[in-house]
Formats: C-alpha cells, sequence, structure tokens
C-alpha cells in the first residue's frame, strides 16, 4: 500500500530539495502536485484541500523562510501533515471495562468485516490472552452465519450459536448474556454489510448498538475504496459513535487514500490493518511509521518488531555466535532455517515493505522475489541428506541430480543456490573484518544507487 | 433520502436504475444548476467546479481532463443559453468516453456449455453477482450449472449453494480446501454431460498483488482450455464500484493473469458514483457488461453508456 503516493510525493521532494528559496510562485506549482498526488492516491477531496491549504499556510509562514535548506523544511511539512491526518499516535482498543468488552463492527458490503472478526479474535486471543467469544448478527446474507462459525473454529475460538431466521438484536444480546455467564473478556459483534443510504439497516445497526453498549465500535473499510471513503465514513460516523477503524485489504497496491480520509472524517483513530489472506494478518496501526513510509523512509521499527515476535529466539542467538565467528560452521541447515523464518514473518514482500529506501524500488523487488523462488529452495535443502547440508562441499554431480529429481527443479538451479551459500558464507568472514558490517549495508542496499538484483542479499535474488 | 421511495413497491426497470443512481448522480451534479445559473460563459471557476465533482466521483485525472477539455471544445468561450445546455453536454462528453465499452454480453448458443469465470478481489461482490446472472439467464430460458471454485473463502461454497437453492440452479461443489481447477473441472464434465447452456464458476477472491494467487487462475483457465480450446468464453472481472483509482490496477493485473474479457462494476446502488467506469474506459478498454445497483436479482442491469452518463450528469 501507499507505493504509489510514496512515488509521486517523492518525486516532488526530490524537486524541492534545490529550491534556494520558497516563493508564492514556486509553491504554487509543487502544492498542485502535491495535490495530484493525493488525488490519485484516492484521498477524499475535501480532506486534500484542506491538506493543501494547510501546507501551502506552513510552507510560506517563518519556519521554512527561516531555514536554510527551504527544500528539506517543506518536505518535513508534508510529513508532518500526513502524521498529523492520520492520527499522531498508535490508539490501541480500550477494553477497559466490566468484561465482557464488547466490539461491534460496522461497515460496507464486502469491506472485510466477517474476516477482520477472525483475525481480530485471534489476535486478542494469542497476544492479549483474552477469552473471546464471537457471534453473528448477519442474516440477511447467504451463509454469512456460517462463515463466522467456521473462522471461529480456525482460530480457536467459541462462536455463539445462532439461526439465520432470528432478530439481530436479540441474538446479540444473548450472546452478551452468555459470555457474561461464562467469563469471557470479549465479544465480537458481526453486522450485516449495509448502504449508508438504507435507512431501516442503519436504524438497525443503530439499535444493535444501543442493545450491546459496546466499548468499542469499529468501522470497517476496504483500502481500495475511492472518493466514497468520505462519505460513507461520515454516514457511519453520524450514525454511530464510532472509536476506530479497521482498513482492510492493506496488502494490496491500493495507494492508501482511504487511510488519509477516514481517519480525517470521522476522527475516529485507524486502529488496525488488514494485510493478508491468513487470520494472523492483522497489524495495529501506527500513523507516525505509516507516513514515513509513503514517504520512502521505511518502517524499520515495525520490521523489527515484526523480527522479534517471529523469530525463535534460541535459533537466532546461534545463529548470530555463527555470525561472530565468520560464519563458521555457518551450513545449509541454518540457510533453510533463515529461510524459514523469512517465511514466517508473511514472505519477502512484507518484508521488502517495510525496509527503508525501498520506495518505488518496492514492486519491482518484489516481482522479482516471489515466495515461490523461497519455497523452492526450501525444498532443495529438504532433498539433501544431514551429511549434505552441514558440508555442501561433498555434493558432487551425482548428488546434484538427485537433489534436483527430489525437489522437482533442474539441475542449475541447485548449482546456483549451492553459488548463493558460498557467497553468504564469503560476506560473512567480510562482516569479521573492521568495518565490513558497513560494506555490506552498502551492497544489502545496492551502494545507495537504488537496489537492484545485484544488489540484494546472496541468496534472496533470483 | 425523502424522496426516495419504500424498497418494497415495484418500479419500472428505467426508474429502478434512475433511482438507483440517483445518488450517483446527485452527488456529481448536486447545486451545479445554481453555479451555472447567471453565467454567460464557460469560465474558469465553472470548470474548477466540474473538475472537482467529477474528480470526486473517481473519474480520475485523465479521464476529468478528457471530459472537461471535451466541453472546452463544445463550448469554446462562446455564449452558453442556458444551463441545461452544459448538462446536456456534460452528458454527452461522459457517454462519448463511455460508449466504447459499453458491449452486452452475448452468449453463443453454439456453444455449450458456454463458460463463464468470474474473478475479483475479496468482497467485490462475485458470488452474488453469479447468483443474479444465473437468474438472469434463467430467465432468458437457458439452463444454468454452477461451480463453486471459491474453496478458500470459510462458507463461501455454502453462499453459492444456498443461491442455487434460491434460484433452482444446479451447484457443483467439493469441500472448502479443495483444488479450485478440480471443482471447475467436474463441473464442466457435468455440464457437458447434462447439457447444460451455461457454466457459471465462482472463484475465491485475491488481490492482484498475490502472484502465487493469480497463478491459482492460470490453472483453473488451463484446465478449461484442455476441454475446449474456446474455453472459458467470457472471463468476467467484478469490480466494486466503491473502489477507487486502484480499479484500474485491478483491471490491468488481472487481465495479464486471465485476459478478462468483461466487466461487472457492483454497488452502485449506495453513495458510490462509480465514475472509475470512466478511467477503465478510457485506459483499458474493456467491455462493460453489467452493473449491480441493487439487492435483487433483477437489479444487474447491461450496461448501457447513453443511461449511466444521464443518471451520472441530469440536471
Amino acid at each position: 500500500m501507499f507505493d504509489n503516493l510514496s512515488g509521486r510525493l517523492d518525486s516532488v521532494a526530490q524537486r524541492m530539495r534545490g529550491q534556494g528559496r520558497i516563493t508564492e510562485e514556486n509553491i504554487q506549482e509543487t502544492v498542485r502536485e502535491v495535490r495530484m498526488a493525493l488525488l490519485e492516491a484516492d484521498v477524499a477531496l475535501p480532506v486534500v484541500r484542506s491538506f493543501t491549504e494547510e501546507v501551502k499556510k506552513r510552507a510560506l509562514g517563518a519556519e521554512v523562510a527561516k531555514s536554510l535548506t527551504p527544500g528539506q523544511a517543506f518536505i518535513k511539512i508534508v510529513q508532518d501533515e500526513l502524521v498529523r491526518v492520520m492520527g499522531e499516535a498508535a490508539v490501541p482498543l480500550n477494553l477497559n471495562v466490566q468484561p465482557p468488552a464488547v466490539i461491534l463492527m460496522a461497515g460496507l458490503q464486502g469491506s472485510g468485516k466477517t474476516t477482520s472478526i477472525g483475525k481480530l479474535a485471534r489476535y486478542l486471543t494469542e497476544r492479549e490472552k483474552k477469552k473471546v467469544l464471537v457471534v453473528s448478527c448477519d442474516v440477511y446474507r447467504p451463509a454469512a452465519i456460517e462463515q463466522l462459525a467456521t473462522l471461529a473454529k480456525q482460530v480457536g475460538v467459541e462462536a455463539f450459536p445462532v439461526s439465520s431466521g432470528g432478530d439481530p438484536q436479540r441474538m446479540a444480546r444473548q450472546a452478551v448474556d452468555h459470555a457474561r455467564r461464562h467469563y469471557f473478556d470479549v465479544v465480537l459483534v458481526d453486522t450485516a454489510g449495509r448502504l449508508t443510504i438504507d435507512e431501516a439497516m442503519m436504524d438497525e445497526v443503530k439499535r444493535l448498538h444501543r442493545a450491546v453498549d459496546p466499548a468499542e465500535t469499529l468501522f470497517v473499510v476496504d483500502a481500495m475504496t475511492g472518493q466514497d471513503a468520505a462519505k460513507t465514513a461520515q454516514a457511519f460516523g453520524e450514525a454511530l459513535p464510532l472509536t476506530g477503524v479497521i482498513l482492510t485489504k492493506a496488502d494490496g497496491d491500493a495507494r492508501g487514500g482511504a487511510a488519509l480520509s477516514v481517519r480525517q472524517i470521522t476522527g475516529a483513530p485507524i486502529k488496525f490493518l488488514g494485510i493478508g489472506e491468513k487470520t494472523d494478518a492483522l497489524e495495529p496501526f501506527h500513523p507516525d511509521r505509516i507516513a514515513s513510509r509513503i514517504l520512502g523512509k521505511g518502517d524499520v521499527v515495525s520490521l523489527v518488531e515484526e523480527v522479534e515476535r517471529s523469530v525463535d529466539q534460541e535459533k537466532a542467538k546461534r545463529l548470530e555466535q555463527k555470525l561472530r565467528k565468520g560464519g563458521k560452521g555457518f551450513d545449509l541447515e541454518d540457510f533453510r532455517e533463515q529461510m524459514l523464518q523469512i517465511n514466517q514473518m508473511g514472505g519477502l514482500g512484507s518484508l521488502v515493505d517495510k525496509m527503508p529506501g525501498m520506495g518505488q524500488h518496492a514492486d519491482q523487488i518484489k516481482d522479482q522475489l516471489d515466495d515461490r523462488f523461497v519455497r523452492r529452495q526450501l525444498a532443495m535443502i529438504d532433498s539433501m541428506t544431514p551429511a549434505e547440508r552441514t558440508r555442501p562441499d561433498i555434493i558432487n554431480g551425482s548428488r546434484k541430480r538427485r537433489i534436483a529429481d527430489g525437489s522437482g527443479v533442474p539441475v542449475q538451479d541447485v548449482n546456483r543456490l549451492l553459488k548463493q551459500f558460498k557467497q553468504m558464507q564469503k560476506m560473512m568472514k567480510q562482516i569479521k573484518k573492521k568495518g565490513g558490517m558497513q560494506r555490506l549495508a552498502q551492497r544489502l542496499m545496492g551502494g545507495g544507487g537504488g537496489p537492484g538484483a545485484g544488489g540484494m542479499p546472496p541468496g534472496l535474488g533470483r | 433520502m425523502s424522496d426516495e421511495q419504500s424498497t418494497g413497491q415495484r418500479r419500472g426497470l428505467m426508474g429502478r436504475l434512475r433511482n438507483s443512481l440517483k445518488r450517483t448522480r446527485s452527488g456529481l451534479t448536486d447545486g451545479l444548476a445554481g453555479v451555472f445559473s447567471g453565467r454567460r460563459r464557460l469560465d474558469d471557476e465553472m470548470l474548477e467546479e466540474l473538475e472537482a465533482r467529477l474528480l470526486s466521483a473517481d473519474v480520475g485525472i485523465e479521464a476529468t481532463e478528457t471530459v472537461l477539455n471535451g466541453l472546452l471544445e463544445r463550448f469554446g468561450r462562446a455564449e452558453i443559453k442556458d444551463g441545461s445546455s452544459v448538462f446536456e453536454g456534460l452528458q454527452e462528453e461522459i457517454a462519448k468516453v463511455l460508449e466504447p465499452v459499453a458491449q452486452p454480453l452475448r452468449i453463443d448458443a453454439a456453444k455449450r456449455p458456454f463458460v463463464i469465470l468470474t474473478v475479483g478481489v475479496n468482497g467485490a461482490g462475485k458470488t452474488t453477482t453469479i447468483g443474479k446472472l444465473a437468474s438472469r439467464l434463467q430467465q432468458e430460458g437457458r439452463s444454468v450449472m454452477l461451480a463453486a471454485g471459491d474453496t478458500f473463502r470459510a462458507a463461501a461454497v455454502e453462499q453459492l449453494k444456498q443461491w442455487g437453492e434460491q434460484i433452482d440452479c444446479p451447484v457443483i461443489a467439493q469441500s472448502t480446501g479443495a483444488d479450485s481447477a478440480s471443482v471447475v473441472y467436474d463441473a464442466y464434465e457435468a455440464a457437458r454431460a447434462r447439457g447444460v447452456d451455461v457454466l457459471i464458476a465462482d472463484t475465491a477472491g485475491r488481490l492482484h498483488t498475490q502472484a502465487n494467487l493469480m497463478e491459482e487462475l492460470r490453472k483453473i483457465r488451463r484446465v478449461l482450455a484442455r476441454q475446449d480450446t474456446a474455453s472459458p468464453h467470457e472471463t468476467l472481472l467484478v469490480l466494486d464500484g466503491g473502489n477507487g483509482q486502484n480499479a484500474l490496477a485491478q483491471a490491468e493485473k488481472f487481465g495479464e493473469a486471465v485476459q478478462v474479457s468483461g466487466l461487472v462494476v457492483t454497488k452502485l446502488d449506495g453513495t458510490a458514483r462509480g465514475g472509475v467506469l470512466l478511467a477503465l474506459a478510457q485506459r483499458l478498454r474493456v467491455p462493460v457488461r453489467y452493473i449491480g445497483v441493487g439487492e435483487g436479482v433483477e437489479d444487474l442491469r447491461p450496461f448501457d453508456a447513453k443511461e449511466f452518463a444521464a443518471a451520472l450528469a441530469t440536471e
């Protein structure tokens, strides 16, 4: 997400850097470009207007005039505005009420409410150790109730049994009662998708809200939504006291305009991003980090957190020791471990997104590194004997053929894997030498000149 | 919406469409007559206002420029007789962009079964569209069979089966988690054996950026082509009418992967204006087959450029 906006703003920034002075005239053109970039990214028009006006006002103000590098100062203003529009700091769920804390989800058809409930149930169970009950009040869409029941089973939480002939309000109230009596911490209430102009349905969700008195009322919105995000968000915000937003399908190439619009218009903070098909693909939303991702500065904090959460500390320590010894003892088994961990962190694509300096290159790189490639490498290593994995030198022609047959790849691929592995060993020796880390970083980032395939870490390029 | 009729009431099809698209329309030209009144010529202020309105209908920068340039050419700086001539001009310019892609779906009776593969991102409305389309084709006197190719999303198979029951249409399904291509293969065999006219295959929603899932779609196509080289005879991409410029990326990527031959744009009965259709028409020229303007089976309407333009910009 945000790649396109990020690219456009990047080119605006490049030109501004060269400006010695900011004047009414040169700012006019730049602000127009920012406006176009935002509109192309599907930011709602009213939000674009207030955004550009604010940027312009501040750009002509004292802080820029005094600055020695007005271009830089201008970029800073754009970044500040982005953060301001999306909300300054991350806002977590507030579940500090007498249990059970009820979370009500509302949104248009197909925005991803039911899927998000499944993900949120898993998130609350695993990361916050809550006992979660889910209940579907969608009595309209065929099989909506079955969908939530199936998801609940998948993520290991209880689904309150309801029938499609029931009354949504009664069903919700019964579920909350059930939760109270059985000591659940949280009840997630799914609702039917509805259009904001459907008065009867909007009334229904209002009544539902009154009936369960939720601690959190979350508006679920598709990241790919266009200008309509503004209207829809406003209508839901008027009907319900929204406490937060879940932005779904944010793993695609949506330009993320909805993220900017929805926060500004409802005033409710974005709390989560839905970033994939699997039930663990839900990420807390950090506005400041996203703003720096938009401006191509990467999101290192999230990357580090992600690594910390998914990497097995034991294994990481072992690998680190090997690295310190200059790659002595680093074998294909360790290589395999690394691949598996990349997979666990949501694949290469999600890592590339968060790396600094990727900007427009992110897409290019992602094209090159699809995750099938990682899987193929894993398959090759899996087809090796333990002896081959610890001492790759013993792999001769006939062993290569066997490995290739075993993993269903041509022999050349096995050769390439072994070569990459050797390069990696060599690189580790360099790290040990003084200043090696810097050189490594340079190689990883392609010497600062935009990472191409040649600049990728060995073993990751194709 | 005080003038909104109660939903239960029957209306003529034209009325239905106009009513459903009215939000689309009122958003675009609401109060515009006020802006136009008393003006002698197409001045910058008017153009700016029109630009803003087109942009906020998701028309996109490129198509907006086309429409406005057309309007400028039409009127130049000459005097405007009255406001309504501007509206007419606007309608005609919009229709001009849309007309080339308004091509209805034609089912070749010689191809039996005529195979329609539906694809799209998650939540675009594929399954619902299939239900409505099947019912429509049945009403035209064709026999229809459905293939529950969405084996990924929880209860997607059940959702399609319930549609099948509702409109009395056979559904070929395996369990959730089964290989989607194999379901479609089974369905093709069954459709041929029973002499069914049209087979509509559902697929799981997928973001167009996921290479491995797009590969899965290609496999379904390959499996179908092995049965009948011309099949699937139609590959429909279902787009959410509320989507903005990202719809272009969707159409491009799905087009590359599975040669999309037609579009269905859903959910145009809400506040979404579907202006992205103009951007799509201008950039990609993929035929638009149907638009979804409501919950009812009859609310899947063949796309008509003039009608759409009229609904989008009426005085």
